[in-house]
């Protein structure tokens, strides 16, 4: 082998680690690691003893890619042999091969931990933390934090002793391996405050690091080793100190500064005054991205106090007219955020917001009455002398939280709005068509405004209001709300006073919005992603172990674990508009939401050649999923004969406008069957299941069926048009299932089918003759022309219109696929008489061929 | 808080996949695909999107780069400020290696791309990204015969920017010292934030392994030697080295001790936030004679010791996108209407201190204005100069030893130049 090394550097000729690590990582060959791993363990156990030989290879550099590359075999069987060169390596006189074999022990940890254990390997690891090469002491440091991570018993305890020894090698190894040490270090408890104290005297030089990431895992550490440093004058001075790094994170690259100014959000909530006479630098440069001025702005309001106020409100004035909507919007938020932080500057902040809805930009005037809705809420009958100048603006609404807000407002004082009736007189006509946000206000303000003022108008709108709300509508909210109202009014009027005039409660500042125990474990975890999304990591990461994919525990349920960012402000009454904190949307709506469905593990990977990954295609499963509803019976589609004993009966069907694959499930063998998964291969609509298959446990002579949810579009085989569909189905104790089945079209005609007669006529106009196909039918009869529509109204194609043609009756229908394809459907029959000529028009008639044989197997039976 | 990255991915202009690396085989390259949906599912313009990404327990976190962007999949509760700086680190060592880090350049190089990938980061850890000595091990050139034996020393060194065995027949050393004076103005003339941030620009051309010493006039050093020079001694507020200068040294006693990189590198910088007098100030008054005539007259004033010199003045003054027929006369240098970045471009080429030039222009708009539109991006006035032989702070390099064992003179050269970094005034 050391012969020829030289082709390792070559890319005519290429040695076999090479070639071997080509195949494994090609993004072209799918199969590539179940290549090597499962068809061909004879090329397996070669690649064993090439790594083995090259492990011994006199080449530092052949050594330790051969232990790097043995780490990324992930099968167990083969492990067993790779441990003999890792325990060589892991000694090896060169630095380089220790530090890469360093970073294999937590390879094999995650193959397979209790060989790693068994062999000795974690005390291996562990002595490397003395190793006199800095770089061999950070590569194991982040192994066996790893390690310690995916471990419930304690692995790695950092003492005194590694503590010493990690200080040092920080001050020699790469930025990267600094990273790795400060990364571990910040979980270590000082015993007391001199501890610390010394602790952080070591540490702060790494602020001088060029190194961005060096800079923020040096200050997690020193704000962690803060909490127990009691002598205020330590505190301030290391305040001092890292406020200059934090400031220069923000000349970094704006990624950089992206996770810089995350950070800093949560590191002002905890210790204000370290940025506090900074404000200035998180002014928003013209040029700098969307994202990073919408995180500046979030930390200017978290900053802002009396002293800077009125350059702030100048800043966020300057925003207000710039042109990227998302951050105008969030400017004008930030006006009212500050107005209710800062009392003595609500004024000020009051008259920057009038000022900005005079110059009538649509989208400002709305913003700035949501917020001056909370600003009301905030400091009760202190403003409301400006109600004048909202009133205004009242056409310019259009956006429902807008104008849900201004009839809160009017609602609110009506008492003080002399034309209060008239104003919510406008909206009313429009009830009916309001988003329910503004019909839930609608109702509360007429109530208050009856209260306020029962005269005439005011009862002749309520009647109004209340009988739309009840009778017409169909949302329960609203419905309950009225109805309580109704009563109400109707046995006890001073109560109903009491209820809906009733005292609200004061909103408060919401800019340091976080619970501080979730704050203490952000702070634990800054520069990570954790700090980044403001979510523990457990809300994120779900651990996959990637060696024992198949097994279903490994999928934790993510799903539950969402986090709300804020708690909930004070709720006020049933009268109260429907958003109390102005920011809570806003921040939620940009935070990444990782409240999405266990990903559907990708059970039968390569069963049928499918190289898709299934998993996580985004549909959202039912969680009550209908049962299965008794109805005739479904085919046969895995004769027990076939499977030896097993048989399947399955059908997709369309249920409240969703398609399912609806399966029965009937145990004949002699063993109980499980671990049920179904897998679908490549067909012409895509037709994929959309959640994992749930079958229990089925004994001997039992049977059980199932609704699984079914999405479209997600492995669509290219080619013309078929009703082929082909299906995997595999449990624990039998081989895989193959199976056929077909598809009618009529489960994909969807519920709003149904044309308009001129939108019918106009659609049949604009389609070319050549997309016109007919076909006769000369064994069905039309007995009755009303049965024949519900029959086929039953499986949503719509009828349009009829007429006579001499002794014959002609029929249009419409119907819909998904996409939004129209079908528009000629049916020419005599009645009684067999024989039926059908013509269709679409902009797919391709699909016609599809659409005859559904419908002559409707119309058949 | 161990965590790294599972996957790193090369995606084109298009989020097709070029190169990916699996580092941990709990990601597959349908990843990409997802990540790019994600990208264009806040529709528009990409470059607005968060540079981290969550989909369904995978975390993306990417950097655009030409038409590539490098993207890292990840399952874990990683360093995400590590992480994007390492691909910050991987365009700059492919550029060191390509030239150009691109599709094209890419796509030439797949091998050498696969073993980069596979030295830098090893099972989603960052490891190891200095260009230079990567070339050292790591070959572009396909026909290369020659053998190497080991790694580097410096891979795993204390030191490892620097290979021993460095020769040069001349040693020498240049030293920019570069201040770039960022500037805010608001629309009412105040200077809302003015920061220096400077940098020391150094090309080595040293043999051996030169211990190097730098001498700057920073007031804590000098007082703590209870000195007091000529000149003014200066406070800089935050300072960054470059990996190669010992931190803990500097703490003790602010000494800037380092073996230097060979060839050229940043060793430090520094950031100055006392308000400067802005150095080039700009005044415009805007006129709109009727609805279709706008006038514009610009005043430039250059606020420096006439012993200074501005070079290479650049005054970019924004103008309505819908202005035409402009007709424009300077009082120095030559103006050009860019209609393509909706601005008036002044260029003067010499601009000395304590001088004041003006610009007058005058445009042609549209008589007719939609009333519903939407205002218009107001771009602030922005300026670009260099000043030779100056700098705000008044940073001096006092010394700069260079002690090699062999006992070599070596040549430092010293240079100062100023210029403008984000120099920006609001217009009302």
């Amino acid at each position: 082998m050391s012969g020829h090394d030289s082709k390792y550097f070559s890319t005519t000729k290429k040695g076999e680690i090479p070639e071997l690590k080509e195949e494994l990582n090609s993004q072209y060959k799918d199969k590539r690691k179940d290549a090597v791993k499962k068809s061909q363990p004879d090329l397996a156990i070669l690649a064993v003893n090439t790594f083995v030989k090259d492990s011994q290879d006199p080449n530092p550099l052949i050594r330790a890619l051969a232990v790097r590359t043995m780490g990324c075999i992930r099968v167990d069987k083969i492990t067993e042999y790779l441990c003999d060169p890792l325990q060589r390596c892991l000694k090896d006189d060169d630095p380089y091969v220790r530090k890469t074999a360093a970073i294999c022990v937590a390879k094999l940890y995650d193959i397979n931990a209790e060989l790693v254990e068994d062999r000795g390997f974690l005390e291996a690891l562990k002595d490397l933390i003395s190793d006199n090469n800095p770089m061999v002491v950070a590569n194991a440091v982040a192994a066996l934090a790893e390690i310690q991570e995916n471990s419930s018993s304690p692995i790695f305890e950092i003492t005194g002793n590694t503590l010493s020894k990690l200080l040092t090698a920080l001050n020699e190894c790469t930025e990267w391996g600094q990273v790795f040490i400060l990364d571990a270090l910040s979980k270590y408890k000082a015993a007391d405050a001199r501890e610390a104290e010394n602790i952080v005297e070591r540490v702060t030089p790494r602020l001088q690091h060029a190194n961005c990431a060096v800079v923020l895992s040096a200050v997690k550490m020193i704000l962690q080793q803060m909490e127990l440093i009691t002598s205020t004058d330590v505190v301030r001075n290391l305040c001092k100190k890292m406020a200059p790094p934090l400031v220069t994170l923000l000349s970094a690259e704006p990624e950089i500064q992206y996770v810089a100014l995350r950070n800093i959000n949560l590191i002002v909530q905890r210790r204000p005054t370290i940025l506090a006479h900074e404000i200035k630098v998180f002014f928003c440069k013209y040029n700098d991205p969307i994202y990073v001025k919408m995180e500046k702005l979030e930390i200017m309001i978290k900053l802002a106090s009396d002293r800077n106020i009125d350059q702030v409100l100048l800043e966020f004035k300057e925003y207000a007219t710039e042109v990227d909507v998302d951050f105008v919007r969030k400017a004008v938020r930030a006006i009212g955020r500050c107005a209710i932080k800062l009392e003595r500057a609500a004024e000020r902040c009051i008259s920057v917001l009038l000022e900005l809805i005079k110059i009538k930009v649509n989208y400002v005037v709305q913003e700035a009455i949501i917020v001056i809705k909370d600003i009301f809420r905030r400091y009760p009958n202190t403003y409301e002398s400006i109600i004048a100048t909202l009133c205004e603006s009242l056409d310019t609404l259009d956006e429902p939280e807008a104008k849900a807000s201004m009839i809160w407002i009017i609602g609110e004082y009506a008492e003080r709005i002399d034309n209060a009736d008239e104003l919510l007189e406008s909206f009313l006509e429009s009830f009916p068509e309001e988003p329910a946000q503004v019909q839930l206000q609608l109702l509360t303000a007429t109530v208050k405004l009856f209260l306020k003022k029962p005269t005439e108008g005011p009862q002749q709108m309520i009647q109004v209001v209340l009988n739309n709300a009840t009778v017409e509508t169909d949302n329960p909210d609203l419905r309950d709300r009225a109805y309580i109202y109704w009563r109400l009014l109707s046995t006890d009027p001073e109560a109903a006073k009491d209820v809906v005039l009733a005292e609200k409660p004061v909103i408060s500042d919401d800019s340091n919005q976080l619970d501080p125990s979730l704050l203490d474990e952000l702070l634990s975890n800054i520069a990570t992603l954790s700090s980044v999304y403001h979510k523990p990591p457990e809300a994120f990461v779900t651990r996959v172990k990637t060696t024992q994919k198949t097994e279903e525990e490994d999928y934790p349920d993510g799903g539950e674990t969402g986090y709300s960012e804020s708690p909930s402000h004070a709720v006020d009454s049933a009268a109260s508009p429907p958003a109390t904190s102005s920011s809570a949307p806003h921040a939620a709506a940009r935070q990444p939401v990782p409240v999405t469905p266990a990903p559907v593990p990708d059970l039968l990977g390569d069963l049928i050649g499918l190289d898709n990954d299934n998993s996580g295609n985004g549909a959202i499963v039912s969680v009550d999923q209908p049962t299965v509803p008794s109805g005739p019976p479904l085919p046969v589609v895995l004769a027990a004969s076939t499977g030896q004993g097993l048989q399947i009966s399955a059908q997709l069907v369309r249920r409240d406008g969703q398609i399912f694959y609806s399966l029965l499930f009937e145990n004949n063998s002699q063993i109980p069957l499980d671990g049920f998964m179904i897998q679908f291969n490549k067909n012409t609509f895509g037709v994929a299941a959309a959640g994992p298959l749930q079958v229990p446990q089925l004994l001997p002579g039992t049977s059980a069926s199932t609704l699984l949810p079914m999405v479209l579009f997600q492995n669509i085989a290219p080619g013309p048009p078929n009703t082929l569909l082909q299906v995997a189905v595999k449990n624990n104790q039998q081989p895989v299932w193959y199976f056929n089945d077909k598809v009618s079209l009529l489960v994909f005609f969807s519920e709003d089918g149904r044309m308009e007669r001129s939108a019918f006529l106009e659609t049949w106009k604009s389609l070319p003759d050549s997309n016109e196909v007919s076909k006769d039918f000369p064994g069905i009869v039309v007995n009755s022309v009303e049965a024949t529509l519900d029959l086929l109204a039953a499986s949503n194609m719509f009828f349009i219109a009829k007429r006579k043609h001499a002794n014959q009756d002609v029929l249009y229908l419409s119907a819909k696929i998904p996409r939004g394809i129209p079908f528009l459907i000629e049916l020419t029959a005599v009645i009684g008489i067999p024989g039926l000529k059908c013509a269709i028009k679409s902009p797919s008639p391709e699909m016609a061929p599809l659409f005859f044989e559904a419908l002559e197997n409707l119309l058949k039976s | 808080m161990a965590g790294a990255a599972s996957a790193l991915f090369l995606l084109d202009i298009k989020g097709r996949v070029l190169v990916w690396r699996d580092y941990r085989g709990d990601v597959s390259s349908v990843q990409a695909e997802k990540f790019f949906t994600k990208l264009i599912e806040k529709e528009g313009d990409q470059g607005s999107q968060d540079p981290v990404a969550y989909d369904n327990g995978v975390t993306y976190m990417f950097v655009q780069h030409n038409n590539v962007y490098l993207m890292t999949a990840s399952r874990q509760n990683c360093n995400a400020a590590s992480l994007l700086l390492f691909l910050h680190r991987v365009v700059d060592v492919f550029k060191h290696y390509f030239e150009e880090l691109e599709e094209e350049s890419l796509r030439d190089n797949f091998v050498v791309v696969y073993e980069l990938l596979d030295e830098m980061m090893d099972f989603g850890y960052p490891q190891y990204t200095e260009a230079k000595i990567l070339s050292e091990f790591i070959k572009t050139d396909a026909y290369r015969m020659e053998v190497t034996q080991r790694p580097p020393m410096a891979v795993t060194n204390a030191v490892s920017w620097r290979s021993e065995g460095i020769r040069y027949n001349k040693n020498e050393v240049f030293l920019d010292v570069v201040e770039s004076v960022n500037i805010l103005v608001n629309s009412n003339g105040q200077i809302i934030r003015s920061d220096v941030v400077g940098a020391l620009k150094m090309r080595t051309y040293l043999s051996g392994m030169p211990e190097c010493k730098l001498g700057l006039n920073d007031r804590v050093l000098l007082e703590a030697q209870g000195r007091t020079t000529k000149g003014k001694a200066i406070d800089l507020d935050d300072i960054k080295f470059h990996q190669c200068v010992r931190l803990a040294r500097f703490e003790n006693d602010r000494t800037i001790a380092f073996v230097p990189p060979d060839g050229s590198f940043d060793l430090m910088t520094y950031r100055l936030s006392t308000q400067v007098k802005p150095l080039i100030w700009v005044e415009a008054q805007i006129e709109r004679h009727s609805r279709s005539r706008m006038e514009i007259t610009v005043k430039a004033r250059s606020q420096f010791k006439e012993r200074s010199t501005a070079t290479n003045v650049e005054i970019e003054f924004p103008v309505p996108s819908d202005a035409t027929n402009p007709n424009v006369r300077t009082s120095m240098g030559s103006a050009s209407y860019a209609p393509e970045k909706d601005a008036l471009i002044w260029k003067i080429k010499s601009f000395p201190g304590g001088k004041e030039y003006m610009l007058r222009a005058e445009f042609t708009l549209p008589s007719i204005t939609d009333e519903e539109a939407p205002p218009e991006r107001k771009a602030p006035i922005r300026v670009k100069f260099e000043i030779p032989y100056f700098t705000v702070s008044g940073i001096q390099v006092r010394y700069l030893k260079i002690i090699e064992k062999s006992g070599y003179q070596a040549l430092p050269w010293v240079r100062y130049i100023t210029m403008a970094g984000e120099y920006e005034l609001r217009l009302a």
